[in-house]
């Protein structure tokens, strides 16, 4: 079994989605979702009996492209963490109803096939065309279903759009160069290339483009909290949860290997709009009055740190970030749905406006509680293993960037705590708040037992991926 | 040469068909002549035959090309079968310029003399002229013919000129003979300055900046039909014309021509699609949108390995986006005066299959992968890196990022907005086109090395 199965599963599951019709879509997107989840897990299996899941076809002759594929640990953990979260996201929106059900859950499958796609391909061309091909969903879901007003949304989706898109072109020819030299675009040979240092220079630029929007590093951040707050809950959750980790692993499957020197030489610069994207968006954080923008800027705090992991070019520091962007990838979909919770009850995202939920609902208080305070790195959370290794790296490049990095660790319980206070403790408020359903706390049940369980036992997935990172590490000092 | 005969008579039937009052007839027949053309076009693939003299040279280029226009030509007579359908007494006559067009174009690629290239241009112009007047009574149909027939001739004038003075430093029409003569001896500076008055002449036909200035306006006020004629299948013939010329008669690279080139492909890309950006007209937009295209493909002309292939790959994925868009545009805008973007609101809640041909159109001639506008850009760019012209490169790459921006308005107003008023149900002609549109559109992505590599 090789790893195109789970391609084939969502792409036709996003089709079968369409067809089966608006009331059977959740349910059939659901079934597609725990397929792909399961035949990820088939393929982890086979990994680690030591069984290969890679594919290789010739594409197209003239110029030299293949349908390949590179299923590493790396690889594979990316994939878990994509079809996993997909499946809870989808659960998670089935108190949702949704217009035109059938279009949302195939344009939902239909993302969740081009992020996977874009995680397991090992020739350039292939990976540009999936890492594209997830923008046209999302630039719907975000359009068509998302809050607000039209014209808001428009303008915001259309900027999120423009720029990725701008982004992506300039990787696009930083690709056609590499082919121009290496005369194909398969990572392994790709990887073999002695490239100049300021050839270096211009590829590392042009990747970097690409992937600081995506992921999004200060200064490119700016079309990011709009986009979150104006999209549907579960568009949120996928660009956060899963489509930002696209842009991180990129970072370390494509960039540092391929323009080593350059990642070395500037590599003060890169850690040093990291660590601002970290301080920035945890005090944009504090100022916040609407719950999916605060959540947006924690989110840009956290991933500045993980990119800032990554670019210490440390195994220490890729194995932070890879474990981080896993558990990241679990809490913020944990803090969109617990915003999408209240926003279902109360019909508001202003924090202004909530209050006093926590004496309405103990359960529903105590399970985002839990996710809280994992999201600000609590010990016995995975987040903390993730953040305490970031951390670590940092400290091991110069200590200043442990210190003010770590203020995303204080800053974050002061913004997480203040708004917790507001939004659950407090006064009752007036409107009444529905105790929160048994398939709604079953999400949180999963998410929550997710970041314990590797919190307590990290051991599977470090060992998964430690092998794949050895490796790209010993490509990054190959000069 | 015998598919240029056969096209002829088939022009000369419809017209015929008229008379025997087989009016009903004419679009099937017409239809199935041409499949029956475009199969005996492409059966002796390999061929490289001279005609009359060489005053026609069949070569896998002209076979390559000639079918593609004539799978056009296809789409256009079945488009007009429904578009003439208020006015049936014309129907013969349009699908017999539509055909006479056919065979200007197929003259144009396989020409092996400059008198038949210009014969050529000239049956093409003058149906394009008649076209875009046709109709009578619409002042502003009115105004486009006479504008493009004014520019047109201009440029007509200043092709034969061009021809003259290549004739006269070489002695000679036959490409062949010129192309032997470049080779042994060095040309008087008069050839080049031909050569110079054919470019700028062929610019003209394929509305590249700076002699753009025709295309907005005669693209407004053309009838819907002609206007896709003009801009789909009329670019390409003359892009693919000026190449062969440009291949055919050049002895060796010019730095200075290249030069040129890169400044009017430049040009082309960044004020076509800046001005793409301000029009709230969707044909005026598709003209600047195409003056764009224009400078892509003229960028054809800088590469030295698989040029023809890009082309054919690049106007072929151009051609066909091109034409499911005027497909859903025509049907939008039948029976409304101005066609402004607000025509298509709402229109992926009340048609969703036609608002999906329309993005999948608008995305692919954005370039956003899978679709075959992608996998053109990405073919041209990849030989212009090779050809060391990355500063084309990355003007292209923005013009791209530029187009992005106009061709989601329209995207936004079918997603976004509510249409007020009702529309027609769709005919059935107007569904096929657009939907065959998008077949071969993802088709030719799914499998870019059918078309990127037919001209070997």
């Amino acid at each position: 079994m090789n790893v195109s199965i789970i391609l084939i599963i969502l792409l036709f599951g996003a089709l079968a989605t369409y067809f089966a019709g608006d009331k059977l879509a959740k349910t059939v997107a659901l079934v597609i979702s725990l397929a792909s989840f399961v035949a990820s897990v088939a393929i982890l299996n086979q990994h680690n009996a030591g069984i290969s899941s890679d594919f290789i076809y010739k594409w197209i002759s003239n110029p030299n492209i293949y349908l390949a594929s590179k299923v590493d640990g790396l690889a594979i953990a990316m994939m878990l963490l994509t079809t996993a979260l997909t499946t809870i996201i989808v659960w998670s929106s089935f108190a949702n109803q949704f217009k035109n059900a059938k279009g949302f859950y195939a344009l939902v499958l239909f993302m969740s096939f081009a992020m996977v796609g874009t995680f397991v391909s090992a020739d350039a061309f292939l990976y540009y065309i999936f890492w594209e091909l997830a923008l046209i969903p999302i630039y719907f879901i975000a359009l068509v279903w998302g809050n607000g007003d039209v014209e808001e949304r428009k303008r915001a989706i259309v900027k999120f759009f423009i720029y990725t898109l701008a982004g992506s072109l300039f990787m696009l020819t930083a690709f056609i160069y590499l082919f121009s030299k290496a005369g194909s675009l398969l990572i392994d040979e790709l990887y073999l290339l002695r490239l100049t240092e300021q050839e270096q220079f211009w590829i590392f630029g042009a990747f970097f483009l690409a992937y600081a929007i995506k992921i999004p590093i200060f200064p490119f951040h700016t079309w990011q909290a709009n986009t979150y707050q104006l999209s549907p809950s579960v568009g949120t959750m996928l660009l956060s949860g899963i489509m930002l980790k696209m842009g991180l692993y990129s970072v370390i499957r494509w960039q540092l290997p391929l323009a080593p020197l350059a990642a070395k030489t500037y590599m003060n610069i890169f850690l040093v709009l990291s660590i601002i994207g970290v301080v920035y968006g945890s005090i944009v954080a504090l100022k916040q009055h609407n719950l999916k923008k605060l959540l947006a800027y924690s989110s840009l705090a956290h991933v500045g740190l993980i990119a800032a992991g990554a670019y210490t070019l440390s195994l220490d520091g890729l194995r932070g970030a890879v474990l981080q962007m896993i558990a990241h990838g679990f809490v913020v979909v944990g803090l969109f749905f617990a915003a999408e919770i209240i926003e279902r009850r109360l019909n508001t995202q202003e924090i202004a406006q909530m209050g006093g939920i926590r004496i309405l609902d103990t359960k529903f208080a105590s399970m985002f509680m839990i996710v809280m305070v994992a999201s600000v790195g609590l010990p016995g959370t995975f987040n903390f293993i993730g953040e305490f290794s970031l951390l670590y790296s940092l400290y091991n490049v110069d200590i200043w960037y442990a210190v003010i990095g770590g203020t995303t660790i204080i800053l974050g319980a002061v913004y997480m705590l203040k708004m917790f206070q507001n939004v659950m403790l407090g006064e009752a408020n007036a409107k009444p708040f529905a105790a929160i359903t048994l398939q709604e706390s079953l999400v949180f049940v999963i998410i929550i037992a997710v970041l314990l369980f590797f919190g307590l036992y990290p051991k599977p997935i470090n060992d998964l991926i430690t092998p794949a990172l050895q490796e790209i590490v010993a490509k990054i000092n190959r000069v | 040469m015998n598919t240029l005969i056969a096209i002829s008579i088939l022009g000369v039937l419809t017209l015929i068909a008229e008379i025997f009052n087989g009016r009903k007839l004419i679009v099937p027949v017409a239809v199935v002549g041409l499949l029956g053309i475009l199969g005996y076009t492409i059966s002796p693939y390999n061929a490289y035959d001279f005609f009359f003299n060489n005053m026609m040279v069949v070569d896998k280029f002209s076979v390559a090309f000639s079918s593609l226009f004539i799978v056009i030509t296809i789409l256009l007579i079945l488009l007009s079968h429904e578009f003439y359908k208020d006015v049936p007494s014309t129907i013969s006559d349009f699908v017999a310029i539509k055909i006479f067009l056919l065979a200007g174009a197929v003259a144009m690629v396989s020409f092996g003399n400059l008198a038949m290239f210009f014969l050529g241009i000239e049956i093409l112009s003058i149906a394009l002229y008649v076209l875009a007047a046709s109709k009578r009574l619409d002042l502003r149909s009115n105004e486009a013919g006479m504008k493009y027939f004014l520019m047109g001739c201009f440029a007509s004038g200043i092709i034969l000129f061009g021809i003259t003075l290549v004739y006269g430093s070489t002695g000679t029409f036959d490409t062949i003979a010129i192309y032997q003569i470049s080779h042994s001896t060095t040309f008087p500076l008069w050839f080049y300055i031909g050569l110079v008055m054919l470019l700028i002449g062929m610019l003209f036909k394929i509305a590249a900046v700076p002699f753009h200035f025709w295309a907005p306006d005669v693209y407004e006020g053309a009838p819907g039909l002609t206007t896709a004629t003009m801009s789909t299948f009329a670019k390409i013939v003359a892009m693919a014309a000026l190449f062969k010329l440009i291949t055919i008669l050049l002895p060796s690279k010019l730095y200075e021509l290249d030069l040129t080139i890169v400044v009017v492909a430049a040009l082309s890309m960044l004020v076509g699609n800046i001005m793409a950006l301000r029009q709230n007209n969707v044909k005026r937009m598709f003209a600047f949108s195409g003056i764009s295209h224009a400078g892509f493909m003229l960028s054809t002309l800088l590469i030295s390995n698989n040029s023809a292939n890009v082309l054919f790959y690049y106007a072929t994925a151009y051609a066909v986006a091109g034409l499911a868009f005027f497909a859903v545009v025509l049907y939008v805008t039948k029976n409304k005066k101005h066609e402004t973007i607000d025509a298509f609101n709402g229109l992926g809640k009340t048609h969703p299959l036609l608002a999906l041909v329309m993005t999948a159109s608008l995305l692919s001639m954005a370039g956003i992968p899978i679709l075959s506008g992608f996998f053109a850009k990405f073919f041209l760019l990849n030989e212009l890196v090779q050809a060391n012209w990355l500063v084309l490169v990355i003007i292209a790459i923005i013009a791209s990022i530029i187009s992005v921006g106009y061709y989601f308005k329209i995207i936004l107003a079918m997603y976004t907005k509510s249409s007020e008023e009702e529309l027609p149900s769709v005919p059935m002609i107007y569904a096929v086109v657009a939907v065959l549109g998008l077949i071969i559109n993802i088709g030719i992505g799914l499998a870019p090395s059918f078309i990127y590599d037919l001209l070997g």
